[in-house]
């Protein structure tokens, strides 16, 4: 049976064909949707872990115990994970288990564009990469099988393109995997010193076989050319841009293992053609190899090492005539995103902007705080780094920042790694206040569950983490739950906790407006007599209000009814569809 | 030989089930497709794109400059940004609908007029409806995508009204597929 399958839902097939049994992952774009079409495999277990650094640790435990394993995340989520990684590639693994890092070359969803075949290569591990749907289910299953062979967990490389395209898939059947027994082995498992160095030329000697495997493996395949004047190497969604421009007309050496990678193959290959042509996408992985093996190679000094390519990009760079095509309409305004009608993170952005507030942001939803009109967020960089970072701004200012400063963070993120920089500030001291946006949900990859939910990943009732509680018990005295709808509220909050002079939480607490179980609001209109045109409400940067005509605006059909425009409007004229003027 | 269409509009509006029906119904006329979207930040009413596309073999997931035989908009505005991906003579169906971006809401830019003359100077062939008031007439706005499938189908080649019919019958909730029928036929005939 055939179907028509986007790359990650693919994944997700070849994990339960395999017969994985457990799946810890956290989420991020563009690899969320794996373990979310896992789950509804009731062979597969699958939960969100709270950071990647559980997830690749879960993922370990279970495949340590005997059972074939998975965790995923976004390229900049095994940074996280960084620490496992390096060592359980010395250790190995019991059953089989696979780690999935999906790239976003072009910054579609994240916040830097870093290229993850490094990890492979810095933790010796090997990297599978498939470029469509049918290769990603088919490396899910070779990938078990290279991990139990060579005693290593593989690294799983996808990117935006393969995750999230759709290709046809052919169905297989689900293998049954028996228990591998668990048997205690501290030389292999306990990594101290002494064990460790063992362990190393292990490490050394499987790279050596790795490569053997390499130049066997289909998983790195020839296709042959009429045109000898060029051969060309390349791997992923860039192997898939090659063969649209040039068919069948040049060799191609298309790469599946993309660490170790091999040797014969490509001087075979480098020696039957005139020039030698890799194609990658980001940093110059194949292309470094060629040099080091002394092979002159064209890359980047033709090809770019930002952005994602595409077969224009390809064709262009390597001489092809470009397609004609319809012109360009100059000046037209962007569309970038912004938070949605009903967003709970606004009214708070609001009252932050309004007062002038250095906010040092962080990774969610509510990075769109950043935007024009509100532009209140100052900076953002990683997971967590907002709390920790403030922490380190009033250090280093003293009382002059811990008046003026706060930190920004979703519920999830503060589970993901805000917590470890709030108990540097409870121990460290410094008058830091840290603003949790609690919009009950991982909002930005999609509605995903976490520990402050009470849900898990398939929806049924969980363990809940009480945030207050959490805050308190790590040493916070002044906490304080505040409704960001409420701006006079939110306000005096964020105002009496910054004079404070010790360190304080702000709950900023209301449930994402695009939550199912969230009940939306009837939308109000603007009564243009009353409307004195001071745009006082256009400052939110709501989608739903617009100035037409000289006034304010609501489109009902967008307007979520949270009614937090008319906070700000002097003069009443935000009105009930009923003519009834709204008052706070 | 390879089908390229872009659908392109604002994020939350429907291209991800319009792209799921151009997809099986292509699959169920035995061609290779493949169909690119983006998720993520780019949906929080973002300007959104899906590239679908079909053939006897397909490689590329994603449509170039130039690249595309149609272009299905589900917002004016957005038909015009990218109208340059369009081959010379392309046909581009779109929703008469205009949502401002913020930029427009904000102040700092104005709604740009004569789109569709602007488009056809470009150099495409144009076909705007105003799926949304279609939508609303067939029972909800939520079908506009529908209907423009719709209009769409009449330039598709070699695939019946029964064809995309029985897609929508497999892809829709049963209880909206009456719904669905009659913003489809509305499409058609606009």
């Amino acid at each position: 049976m055939k179907e028509l399958m986007l790359g990650n839902k693919a994944v997700a097939r070849g994990l339960y064909e395999a017969g994985v049994c457990v799946a810890s992952s956290y989420p991020g774009t563009p690899s969320t949707e794996t373990t979310e079409e896992a789950a509804k495999f009731d062979e597969i277990y699958c939960e969100w872990a709270p950071n990647e650094k559980v997830a690749m640790e879960t993922a370990y435990g279970a495949s340590r115990a005997g059972k074939r394993s998975y965790c995923a995340m976004k390229h900049v989520g095994l940074n996280v994970a960084a620490d496992p990684l390096f060592t359980i590639s010395y250790t190995g693994v019991n059953a089989g288990m696979v780690i999935l890092v999906a790239d976003d070359p072009g910054m579609h969803s994240s916040q830097n564009e870093q290229d993850s075949r490094h990890y492979a290569i810095a933790a010796k591990m090997p990297m599978l990469e498939p470029s469509d749907s049918q290769e990603a289910k088919d490396y899910i299953k070779a990938a078990y099988e290279m991990s139990e062979q060579f005693d290593v967990p593989v690294l799983f490389k996808m990117c935006t393109r393969v995750a999230h395209s759709q290709s046809i898939v052919e169905l297989g059947e689900r293998v049954e995997v028996p228990v591998k027994e668990y048997v205690k082995d501290a030389a292999k498992y306990v990594m101290v010193p002494a064990n460790a160095k063992k362990r190393h030329p292990i490490v050394e000697e499987r790279t050596l076989k790795l490569i053997e495997f390499a130049e066997t493996s289909d998983l790195n395949r020839l296709e042959e050319g009429s045109d000898k004047s060029i051969g060309i190497i390349t791997s992923s969604t860039s192997y898939q841009y090659v063969k649209e421009v040039f068919g069948d007309k040049y060799p191609v050496l298309k790469i599946g293992l993309i660490n170790p990678l091999p040797v014969k193959k490509i001087k075979d290959l480098a020696a039957s053609v005139d020039k030698l042509v890799v194609v990658e996408e980001l940093d110059p992985i194949i292309e470094t190899h060629c040099k080091a093996l002394g092979l002159e190679v064209t890359g980047k000094d033709v090809l770019p090492l930002i952005d994602e390519f595409s077969q224009g990009l390809i064709a262009k760079a390597l001489g092809e005539p470009e397609a004609p095509s319809c012109k360009k309409i100059d000046g037209l305004p962007g569309r970038p995103p912004a938070m949605c009608a009903g967003c709970p993170h606004r009214g708070m952005f609001y009252v932050l902007s309004k007062n002038k507030i250095t906010v040092l942001g962080d990774i969610g939803c509510y990075t769109l705080g950043a935007t024009p009109p509100l532009s209140s967020i100052d900076t953002t960089e990683c997971m967590g780094a907002s709390i920790s970072s403030l922490h380190g701004f009033n250090k280093a200012l003293g009382a002059a920042a811990e008046k003026n400063t706060v930190a920004v963070i979703g519920d999830s993120t503060f589970m993901h790694s805000g917590m470890t920089g709030l108990a540097n500030i409870a121990y460290n001291q410094t008058n830091s206040t840290v603003i949790i946006l609690d919009n009950s949900i991982t909002g930005m990859t999609g509605h995903q569950q976490n520990p402050t939910t009470g849900f898990n990943l398939r929806g049924d009732p969980a363990g809940k983490i009480d945030l207050e509680a959490l805050v308190r018990s790590m040493g916070i005295n002044r906490v304080r739950v505040v409704d960001p709808y409420n701006l006079a509220e939110s306000e005096q909050a964020v105002k009496e906790e910054l004079a404070a002079e010790e360190p304080s939480v702000i709950i900023s607490r209301r449930p994402c407006a695009l939550l199912k179980k969230v009940k939306r609001g009837e939308p109000i209109k603007v009564n243009p007599d009353k409307c004195k045109s001071c745009k006082a409400c256009m400052k939110l940067g709501c989608p739903a209000i617009s100035f037409k005509d000289g006034h304010a605006k609501v489109d009902a059909t967008q307007c979520f009814g949270c009614k937090v425009c008319s906070e700000l409007c002097k003069f009443g004229a935000f009105e009930t569809m009923e003519g009834e003027t709204i008052t706070w | 030989m390879v089908t390229s269409i872009m659908i392109v509009g604002v994020g939350g509006q429907g291209s991800l089930l319009a792209s799921k029906i151009l997809g099986k119904v292509a699959m169920d006329k035995g061609y290779d497709v493949k169909v690119s979207e983006v998720h993520g930040m780019s949906q929080r009413g973002g300007s959104v794109v899906t590239y679908v596309r079909f053939g006897d073999k397909v490689n590329s997931p994603i449509i170039d400059k130039g690249g595309a035989d149609y272009i299905i908009s589900f917002e004016l505005l957005e038909a015009a940004r990218y109208v340059e991906f369009l081959k010379p003579g392309g046909q581009i169906v779109t929703n008469s609908q205009q949502i401002d971006p913020m930029p427009v809401i904000a102040g700092t830019a104005e709604y740009p007029t004569d789109l569709i003359e602007k488009m056809e100077e470009a150099g495409a062939k144009v076909d705007s409806i105003d799926a949304l008031s279609l939508a609303e007439e067939a029972g909800s706005a939520k079908a506009s995508n529908i209907v423009l499938m719709g209009r769409f189908s009449k330039y598709v080649e070699g695939i019946s009204k029964e064809e995309w019919i029985k897609v929508i019958e497999n892809t829709v909730p049963a209880k909206f597929l009456e719904m669905n029928k009659k913003a489809f036929e509305l499409g058609v005939n606009a």
